[in-house]
């Protein structure tokens, strides 16, 4: 679908992950996970959701040993990571946190150098590496290299953060709420970065969130823990909507889980349509002859296929070239990996009822209208089907 | 030619300029002297207290008794001990600055963000390491502000300890200029220890700056 850019990280794959019989207790009180026992597959999402009070960043942290379990072990390949040295351990599992956590005293590049030099990496080794990592995760190394954190958006310091995770190519990455602190336009895409990334570089993620939607994108298994870290459901995102195990996984889940269902299937699933494309400086008489009585607009594009915006017929008359001023933009901008609750969700909020779908580069790779998705919902076969209740 | 005197005496100043010079050099060497020392005593104190925290506050309080005692009292109490001299002077001088060195640097290590010190953790820095790589460039800022009190503080406070002998100067302040009335020589050593402190302190924000780039991005950024 995306196609992987060259420079692209040789693509080892994750480990496994297990928690057997995992419990931890703070003091005498209630225990704040509970005989935890699940298995991730080598290469998987797994996303751990609950409300507040469920361990689930407890649970994360007990994968690097942050946190240590009270009983019951947790392995990684089938090895015990209690048996490695806390800070080896750590030096070869992937973390972003929160608040992303950059250092705000080193540059970039700094950033993003720091686990290979902990490892002792040579010099020439780590800048052929840091290069490399911020061009994956969309970042000109020219121009971000030398900066340091405070002078980066609240987008670009989460994909520093990815890159900084990435460095020392961990076959786990550990993230704890990494698009919380994010808004939610930069949050979809940054999703999709990621969710790019994960479709190339194939690594174990455990990936921890409050947010029942971003967990169903995500995800290509969720745990849903209750109150005390008890597992409640494990299971994947599609079987959790459609068989929510127990009442509490159907609350959590939300009462408009059809709804949620469209987060079950993306804009690359439906097959888009071409609309009548005009690029910046055409004449306009060769961009009339291409539009018929049913199709009155098009779409203009410039130089780099990069949308700006919709022109009508009425506006295509006389003679001269398309100009960018004629062009009205409006239309939602989405991505093949945007799911069709974000689509959606954007397209209602745009002034057209038409999202233009672009790649990574933002040229243009067809247009989505709300009909199409609607389409999809009423054809049962689909996964979107009618819900239950 | 009458007794009295003009206030300022030009002649005076370059007739003794070799001894200025001396007496600015010696407060120079005074105040690195109490300065360097007080930052060997204050900085490992600050990294075993901050991390043992309920020695927080008995160490705070014991250098603020120090810092409270006038220094006349001081060299009253060491002198018995230590003698008139240099000595006595400087473990005056070097208490004198354990309060505002050991308390600014508390400050910044604890401004450290718990996220960065955290994500420091969880990507395998040793405890060491986090130390030294993380946590102790990270608070230089609030250490450098206590430093630069501490510098200028010092500088103030070296003219007193020419009362036993030394001063830098204090000496020409006190000994040539109120002990005999002598107004030029007042001047001279107020303004020399006056200029000193300006230049110390215009020299340490210099060397801040260069150490901590980054923190004048941010300034720019917010």
């Amino acid at each position: 679908m995306t196609d992987p850019s060259p420079g692209a990280a040789p693509s080892a794959s994750g480990s496994v992950v297990a928690f057997e019989h995992v419990t931890k207790r703070y003091g005498s009180g209630p225990p704040a996970v509970t005989d935890l026992t699940f298995e991730i597959g080598a290469g998987e999402v797994c996303v751990l959701v609950g409300p507040s009070g469920c361990g689930k960043t407890t649970t994360m942290k007990m994968v690097n040993r942050l946190v240590e379990p009270t009983s019951g072990r947790v392995t990684i390949d089938g090895q015990d990571v209690a048996s490695l040295p806390a800070v080896e351990l750590r030096r070869r599992i992937g973390y972003v946190i929160q608040q992303v956590g950059l250092f705000p005293h080193l540059t970039v590049a700094d950033n993003v150098a720091v686990v290979p030099r902990l490892l002792g990496w040579s010099q020439p080794r780590i800048t052929e590496r840091v290069e490399e990592l911020l061009e994956l995760v969309g970042l000109d190394p020219g121009t971000y290299r030398g900066r340091y954190p405070a002078a980066l958006s609240g987008g670009e310091r989460q994909r520093v953060g990815v890159a900084r995770a990435m460095a020392a190519d961990p076959s786990v990455l550990l993230m704890d709420e990494p698009f919380g602190a994010v808004d939610p336009i930069r949050r979809e895409r940054l999703q999709n970065d990621l969710l790019r990334l994960q479709a190339r570089l194939r690594r174990t993620i455990v990936f921890v969130t409050h947010d029942v939607d971003e967990a169903i994108k995500m995800a290509d298994r969720i745990a849903i823990l209750e109150v005390g870290g008890v597992l409640a459901q494990y299971d994947a995102p599609d079987r959790l909507l459609a068989a929510p195990a127990s009442p509490f996984v159907e609350r959590f889940v939300g009462a408009d889980r059809g709804l949620k269902r469209l987060s079950l299937a993306r804009v690359r699933d439906l097959a888009l349509s071409t609309p009548v494309t005009a690029y910046l400086g055409e004449p306009r008489s060769a961009v009339r002859s291409r539009l018929t009585d049913e199709t009155g607009w098009a779409l203009v594009t410039d130089g780099d296929r990069r949308p700006v915006g919709w022109v009508e017929a009425a506006d295509l008359a006389g003679d001269g070239a398309v100009t960018a001023d004629m062009a009205v933009p409006g239309s939602a901008l989405l991505q093949p990996e945007s799911t069709l609750r974000d689509a959606l969700s954007a397209m209602l909020a745009s002034s057209a009822q038409v999202g233009v779908v672009v790649d990574e580069r933002d040229e243009l790779l067809g247009v989505l209208s709300v009909a199409a998705i609607s389409a999809t919902l009423q054809d049962g076969t689909d996964p979107l089907g009618q819900d239950r209740s | 030619m009458t007794d009295e005197q003009p206030f300022f005496r030009l002649d005076w100043i370059i007739d003794n300029a070799d001894m200025l010079a001396l007496a600015t050099l010696e407060h120079i060497a005074l105040t690195l002297i109490a300065v360097v020392g007080g930052v060997l005593i204050a900085f490992p104190v600050t990294i075993v207290i901050q991390r043992r925290r309920r020695l927080i506050g008995p160490v705070l309080g014991f250098t603020g008794i120090l810092y409270a005692i006038p220094s006349l009292a001081l060299f009253a109490v060491l002198i018995p001990f230590t003698g008139i001299g240099l000595l006595t002077a400087e473990i005056a001088l070097i208490s004198y600055t354990l309060l505002i060195l050991i308390r600014n640097g508390v400050a910044g290590l604890d401004g450290v963000e718990p996220d960065v010190v955290e994500a420091a953790t969880g990507m395998g820095f040793s405890r060491r390491q986090r130390l030294w790589r993380v946590e102790i460039p990270l608070a230089t800022p609030v250490m450098f502000a206590g430093l630069r009190i501490a510098v200028v503080t010092t500088i103030g406070l070296v003219a007193v300890t020419a009362l036993i002998g030394q001063g830098g100067l204090g000496f020409v302040i006190i000994t040539l200029g109120i002990r005999r009335a002598f107004e030029t020589a007042i001047l001279a050593g107020v303004g020399l220890s006056v200029l000193l402190a300006v230049l110390a302190d215009r020299g340490l924000v210099l060397l801040e700056r260069a150490l901590t780039p980054w923190a004048r991005q941010r300034a720019q950024a917010s």
